[in-house]
C-alpha cells in the first residue's frame, strides 16, 4: 500500500493504527481524569470540612468542568471555517470538491461546509484546518489538526487537499496530523458552531 | 478528454488536456506535470470510491490528475 509522502517529515512518529489510536484515546481520558479529579476531590473535602466553604468548592467544580471543555474547544476548532477567498475561486473550488465526493457527502458539504469520509479507522469529518475522526461506535472523537500551508487557497481546495491525502493513506494522514483532542464526541459537538453539528451527527450515525 | 489540474488560489487551474492518442498533447501534459512536481506539488489520481494514489509519472489513461500541495500537522 502507498504511504503518504508527508510521513517522511515526521519520521520519528510511530505510524498510527487502530490499536495505537485506542491507546492514545485512553491516555487522553486518563489525563483528563487526572486534571479533573483533584478539583472534585478538593471540592468534596472543602464541603466536608467546612460547609461554609461551599462557594470555594463550587469554583473548584467549575475548574473541573472547564479544563476538559477547553481541550474540547481546541479540538472543535479544527473544523472552524477560515476566512473566505474571492467568490469565483470559492465557487470553483467547491465545484471540484463536489466532483470528488459522492451524493450523500456532497449534500452534507452543501449544508455544513464539511465533508464526511468513511475510513478504516472510523468516519472522518474533514474541514479546512483539520479533521475529526469519529471512532467505531460513534462515542469517541479524535480531533486532528492538519492543513495545507497556503493561506490563499479557497475553502473547497483546503478540504480537497486533506481529503485526497486521507484517501491516499488514512493511517499516514493520522500520523502526519497533530492530535488536538480525544474524548467524548458530545464535548466536541457542544463546541462546534450549530451549522457544523449535522456533519458530526451524521458521522456518528455512520460510525455507530 | 483527460485533464491535469492544479489546486490554487483561483480554485483550480487546468494546466493540460490530452487524449491518449494525441502524442503532442500527452507530451505537453508530461512536461507540465514534471514542472509542477519540480515546483513541489504532489500529483494524485482517484483509484475508486474513497481511494486515491499519488503518482510520480503522468498516467496517460487517467481522466483527471490533481496537483496538490503537501499537508502538515498544525
Amino acid at each position: 500500500m502507498a504511504v503518504l509522502t508527508e510521513t517522511e517529515r515526521v519520521y520519528w512518529r510511530p505510524r498510527v493504527d487502530a490499536r495505537r489510536l485506542t491507546v492514545r484515546g485512553r491516555t487522553w481520558t486518563t489525563t483528563t481524569v487526572a486534571h479533573t479529579v483533584p478539583f472534585l476531590g478538593t471540592a468534596a473535602l472543602l464541603v466536608g470540612l467546612e460547609p461554609l466553604a461551599a462557594p470555594v468548592a463550587a469554583v473548584a467544580i467549575v475548574h473541573a468542568w472547564v479544563i476538559p471543555d477547553l481541550y474540547a474547544r481546541r479540538g472543535a476548532n479544527v473544523l472552524k471555517p477560515k476566512p473566505r477567498a474571492d467568490e469565483a475561486a470559492e465557487r470553483t473550488s467547491i465545484g471540484l470538491l463536489g466532483d470528488l465526493v459522492g451524493h450523500a457527502a456532497r449534500s452534507t458539504a452543501a449544508r455544513t461546509g464539511l465533508v464526511i469520509e468513511r475510513g478504516a479507522l472510523g468516519v472522518w469529518v474533514v474541514g479546512e484546518a483539520g479533521a475529526v475522526l469519529v471512532a467505531p461506535g460513534g462515542r469517541r472523537a479524535f480531533c486532528f489538526c492538519v492543513s495545507v500551508r497556503d493561506p490563499q487557497l479557497p475553502s473547497g481546495d483546503r478540504i480537497a487537499h486533506l481529503l485526497l491525502a486521507l484517501r491516499e493513506d488514512e493511517a499516514g494522514f493520522a500520523t502526519v496530523a497533530n492530535l488536538a483532542f480525544s474524548g467524548a464526541r458530545w464535548r466536541v459537538r457542544r463546541r462546534l458552531a450549530p451549522a457544523l453539528r449535522p456533519a458530526l451527527d451524521e458521522a456518528a450515525r455512520l460510525a455507530a | 478528454m483527460a485533464r491535469l489540474i492544479r489546486m490554487d488560489h483561483t480554485g483550480h487551474t487546468t494546466l493540460a488536456e490530452w487524449t491518449a492518442g494525441d502524442a503532442d498533447a500527452v507530451e505537453a501534459a508530461v512536461a507540465a506535470f514534471r514542472a509542477q512536481l519540480d515546483a513541489g506539488y504532489y500529483a494524485v489520481v482517484s483509484t475508486g470510491e474513497g481511494r486515491a494514489e499519488q503518482v510520480r509519472e503522468l498516467p496517460p489513461d487517467a481522466d483527471l490528475v490533481i496537483l496538490r500541495r503537501p499537508i502538515a500537522g498544525g
